[in-house]
């Protein structure tokens, strides 16, 4: 970066609302890049992304092609990661289950975080029997494990990938719901507030333009935080069975067909555990960076 | 007063839950794609028999009222019959509960005893190279699926150095030897005096007790640095440093001391996250277990097992949560 726009950034007096917007962007990054642990975070969730979406580049390999001649081979030149019990390049697999396990995590985050937002916000800022309803809803879905209410309700729909973010999604919503309320409870009373409901404006334009985005800091760092719940769990389904179904190459479902091989063949069933704990180790590692910069009252 | 006009609330909020709790399962049960009457009589009967099925088991009601015949008969803690095992789903659950119960108690005792001081050594060296590593492991330890971590136990410890006996709960010798008490084998093999039954019973639950105590080790470890470095903070740290306490006293007596009702909170809610790794482990250690039972009944499509032992869980879940609200409010004077 040159030193004109970084002194741009860095001003203290900054002439414009994007200057000052950008600057103190700019100086939570610096901030965040500080931290190792946080970087090496996000550097390997990135390239996890980028890798999955650009699984057909980097793979010659059919995930789906089967060659019982050579099943459970060791990693060589031709299968960088060995195959499996059909004789399947295992690389070629984890690469393209990246996209079917990152994809239901996406998927369910970019479901849940809005709605629990949304609930949040209207309880918190209407108050009253509103709050308690909505809250008392949020509590009755809090009170499952989410793993095991998600089983029951793919038990209840059908196995697969669709029911299987549908059962996460409802189990998970809660949590925003929850810190999206206690947010807006203190931003309730705050003066700038009361002076836009002066000026006429509606509640739903007042949760929409400004509570929602002063929620959306803590509410950041809370989803990158649950990314790793929500792949674990994701991936506990499909080793129950219950997710993504064979042949489809998702991480959780690899390990369920390879796992009666972990004595003999331990890779096989290992590859794609390594593949589920990076991700979910590179989420947790840039949770807790986010959470330095952008929230650093929650603590922990 | 107000005390306990915010413990009444909390308490008086229970029914509330646990009837949406019941109205959850009752919803799922309904909305299954298969016709429990056609499970029932098969799909070649006859379509008189059909429909008389289907008025015994009152599925021709409409759905508010199967939801009443539904309420009272799980007051009389009747959860229906499991299709799989032949039996009442109570009688079921009666008989795999207890092996859940050991293997989450167990490792919630091993994972206290080992994140409680790392989290207290980590905020007492906070920054040093000694927290970072106990960072780390403890991110490690909360990243890695609790099934992966649990095959990999059974390669290294079974396979590889035959440290430990393979999946189940007991050796075939000891099968059925130990009279049963309380359906907590320990309890019971120590009860009969079976001093060989006991050790078979303790390592075969070292392992799977082991694997799922480092998931939730680590989030004790986490929560106890952060208490920890809280507590820390106060000024009574400074009082009892100027008194020229020994560090021991200070970091023990008056630093942990005063996270004890928190830490209560979380071991409490560790407890009941327990139950739901312990899904995932039994079903690979083969470990006789609700969890075991439930993606058993899963793969059977054994409806009323399903939701039977998600209510039980989920009733677990709720008397934690509660047990975790009701030590917070009683124990912390803050709270009033």
């Amino acid at each position: 970066m040159s030193a004109t726009s970084r002194d741009w950034l860095l001003t203290e007096t900054p002439a414009s609302r994007r200057q000052a917007a950008w600057g103190r962007r700019y100086r939570l990054w610096l901030q965040f890049r500080s931290n190792p642990l946080a970087m090496a975070g996000l550097i390997v969730a990135l390239f996890l992304i980028v890798v999955s979406l650009a699984a057909p580049l980097l793979t010659n390999q059919d995930p789906g092609a089967q060659d019982l001649a050579h099943r459970l081979a060791k990693p060589s030149a031709q299968h960088w990661l060995g195959t499996d019990e059909l004789g399947r390049d295992i690389y070629s697999r984890v690469l393209f289950g990246g996209r079917v396990t990152l994809g239901m995590v996406v998927a369910i985050v970019i479901l849940v975080a809005p709605f629990g937002l949304a609930i949040g916000c209207i309880a918190g800022y209407a108050g009253g029997i509103w709050d308690r309803l909505l809250m008392r809803i949020t509590d009755v879905f809090l009170a499952f494990p989410r793993l095991v209410l998600a089983l029951a309700f793919v038990a209840a729909l059908r196995p697969g990938v669709t029911s299987a973010v549908a059962a996460i999604a409802l189990t998970a919503w809660p949590p925003y719901a929850r810190l999206a309320r206690a947010e807006t409870l203190g931003l309730r009373g705050t003066d700038f507030v009361a002076a836009v409901r002066i000026t006429g404006a509606s509640g739903g334009r007042i949760i929409l333009r400004h509570i929602a985005p002063l929620c959306l800091p803590s509410l950041i760092v809370r989803v990158t935080l649950d990314m790793s719940s929500i792949i674990l769990t994701v991936a506990g389904l499909g080793f129950l069975g219950m997710g993504a179904q064979p042949p489809a190459p998702e991480w959780g479902t690899m390990i369920a067909t390879a796992r009666r091989f972990i004595l003999e063949q331990w890779w096989v069933p290992t590859i794609p555990g390594i593949a589920i704990f990076l991700a979910s180790l590179a989420f947790n590692l840039l949770g807790d960076g986010l959470r330095d910069v952008l929230d650093p009252k929650q603590g922990g | 007063m107000k005390r306990f006009r915010s413990l009444a609330a909390a308490v008086a909020s229970i029914p509330i839950t646990l009837f949406g709790l019941v109205l959850i399962t009752f919803l799922i049960g309904r909305v299954v794609p298969i016709d429990p009457v056609l499970a029932v009589v098969g799909d070649r009967a006859p379509q008189d028999v059909v429909e008389r099925t289907r008025h015994e088991m009152g599925l021709d009601q409409p759905l508010p009222q199967q939801f009443a015949h539904y309420v009272v008969e799980l007051a009389q803690g009747n959860l229906g019959r499991s299709v799989m095992t032949s039996n009442s789903v109570t009688t079921d659950i009666a008989r795999f509960f207890p092996a859940t119960l050991e293997l989450s108690s167990v490792a919630l005792i091993i994972a206290t005893l080992v994140g409680v001081p790392l989290g207290v050594y980590a905020a007492v060296r906070q920054g040093s190279w000694v927290d970072q590593i106990i960072r780390v492991v403890c991110l490690s330890g909360h990243s890695i699926p609790v099934f992966v971590l649990a095959l990999l136990a059974l390669l290294i410890f079974y396979a590889t150095l035959g440290w430990a006996p393979g999946p189940g709960r007991q050796d075939v010798l000891y099968q059925d030897m130990v009279p049963q008490v309380t359906g907590v084998l320990l309890i019971d093999a120590a009860l009969a005096m079976d001093w060989d039954a006991l050790r078979d019973a303790v390592a075969h639950l070292a392992l799977p007790a082991l694997v799922l105590a480092a998931f939730n080790m680590a989030y004790i470890a986490r929560m106890t640095r952060a208490f920890m470095l809280d507590s820390l903070r106060g000024e009574y740290i400074v009082t009892a440093r100027a008194k020229g306490l020994s560090a021991t006293t200070i970091i023990w007596r008056h630093g942990f001391g005063n996270i004890l009702v928190r830490l209560v909170t979380v071991l409490a809610l560790t407890y009941a996250g327990l139950l739901e790794g312990a899904v995932l482990t039994e079903t690979i250690f083969s470990w006789p277990g609700l969890g075991q039972y439930l993606t058993g009944s899963l793969l059977n499509a054994d409806m009323n097992a399903v939701l039977g032992a998600t209510l039980v869980v989920g009733l677990s879940y709720v008397i934690l949560n509660l047990f975790a609200d009701l030590m917070y409010r009683v124990l912390d004077p803050r709270v009033r």
